[in-house]
């Protein structure tokens, strides 16, 4: 049995010495596509909305509702809500362009064998890390904002008693493993659902993989929500003033 | 024993002990959802989403062991 996994993407072509890889060209892809449907919308806005207006309207506001309701803060929720609604219908587009039917027979032919031009874009692991690394420095510099920079270092490195700056260390690695655990949970979730895919279909290609694909579509949605809504979550209690520090800003 | 049959030994056991504690986590907050769902039926609405939020947060340790396994098996 063989089966053609890889946990890097494949190179399909060079640009000078810069490899493109069949993930970029379809994040590129599902990129254009989201930019050019949002400039439809844009430009057809209407008092009385047509169909797709009204699914942009629907998706737009409940999601807003939703940023709302985590932050409890209106305008806070302003702040944050493109970046949570971007990420999200990002994910959410790459992860369910995955089910368009027949797009995995698109091969091309090169010296490394045959290439799929088609490739889940979260199954990409630099993808997922880059955007990983923008909502963490995100969160790092909506932290800064609200404690300012001492206060944020004085989060860390705490000289008050052992106990505290045992505790801010662990800080410093909760922090760090952030980046690892908000990318792999996407990465993993995604990569899984294609190995287990093409598993399934090597061993019986008829019946049996329909309620993985089924399982598919579920994760694809449930992972685009809960990225965004980790994010919108760390955000939020980066951008919170704790209990015991108003008490110290009010005595200072 | 040769190395890929060491590999193959590894990954198995990477995800079949990674998958326990996952699979008791998911399964103690179905129960509890139910049990809340059966309590309540109006809130189903609102306890079915953040139950597959945290499901899919209690899944992650899973994910990584699979991550782990995968990372054994093909590279």
């Amino acid at each position: 049995m063989q089966l053609n996994i890889s946990i890097a993407p494949e190179i399909i072509f060079y640009i000078k010495s810069f490899p493109v890889t069949n993930s970029l060209i379809w994040s590129v892809f599902i990129s254009g596509f989201l930019i050019l449907i949002t400039l439809i919308i844009r430009f057809s806005l209407k008092m009385v909305p047509g169909r797709l207006q009204n699914c942009a309207e629907i998706l737009v506001e409940e999601s807003f509702n939703f940023v709302r309701s985590v932050t409890g803060d209106e305008e806070r929720a302003k702040k944050i809500f493109p970046l949570f609604c971007t990420l999200f219908i990002f994910i959410l587009a790459a992860n369910l362009f995955t089910f368009i039917p027949g797009q995995a027979a698109i091969n091309i032919k090169s010296q490394a064998g045959t290439i799929s031009i088609f490739r889940a874009v979260m199954a990409d692991y630099g993808t997922v890390l880059v955007l990983t690394i923008i909502s963490v420095i995100i969160i790092q510099v909506a932290a800064i904002m609200t404690h300012g920079p001492l206060g944020y270092i004085g989060k860390f490195l705490n000289f008050q008693s052992p106990l505290k700056f045992f505790l801010g260390l662990m800080d410093i690695v909760g922090e760090m493993a952030k980046v690892l655990s908000l990318s792999f949970r996407l990465f993993g979730n995604i990569f899984a659902g294609e190995v287990l895919g093409m598993v399934m279909l090597s061993l019986f290609p008829f019946i049996a993989p329909l309620p993985f694909m089924f399982l598919g579509v579920l994760t694809a949605i449930v992972q685009a929500f809960v990225f965004a809504t980790l994010t919108l979550v760390f955000i939020t209690l980066a951008s919170e003033i704790e209990e015991d520090e108003l008490v110290e800003q009010a005595s200072i | 024993m040769e190395t890929a049959a060491l590999k193959a030994l590894a990954a198995g056991l990477a995800i079949g002990l990674g998958a326990l504690g996952p699979a008791i986590g998911e399964g103690l907050i179905a129960s509890k959802a139910m049990e809340a769902i059966g309590r309540n039926p109006e809130a189903s609405v609102k306890i079915t989403p953040v139950m597959f939020v945290t499901m899919a947060i209690t899944e992650s340790t899973g994910i990584y062991a699979l991550v782990i396994a995968l990372i054994i098996l093909f590279s």
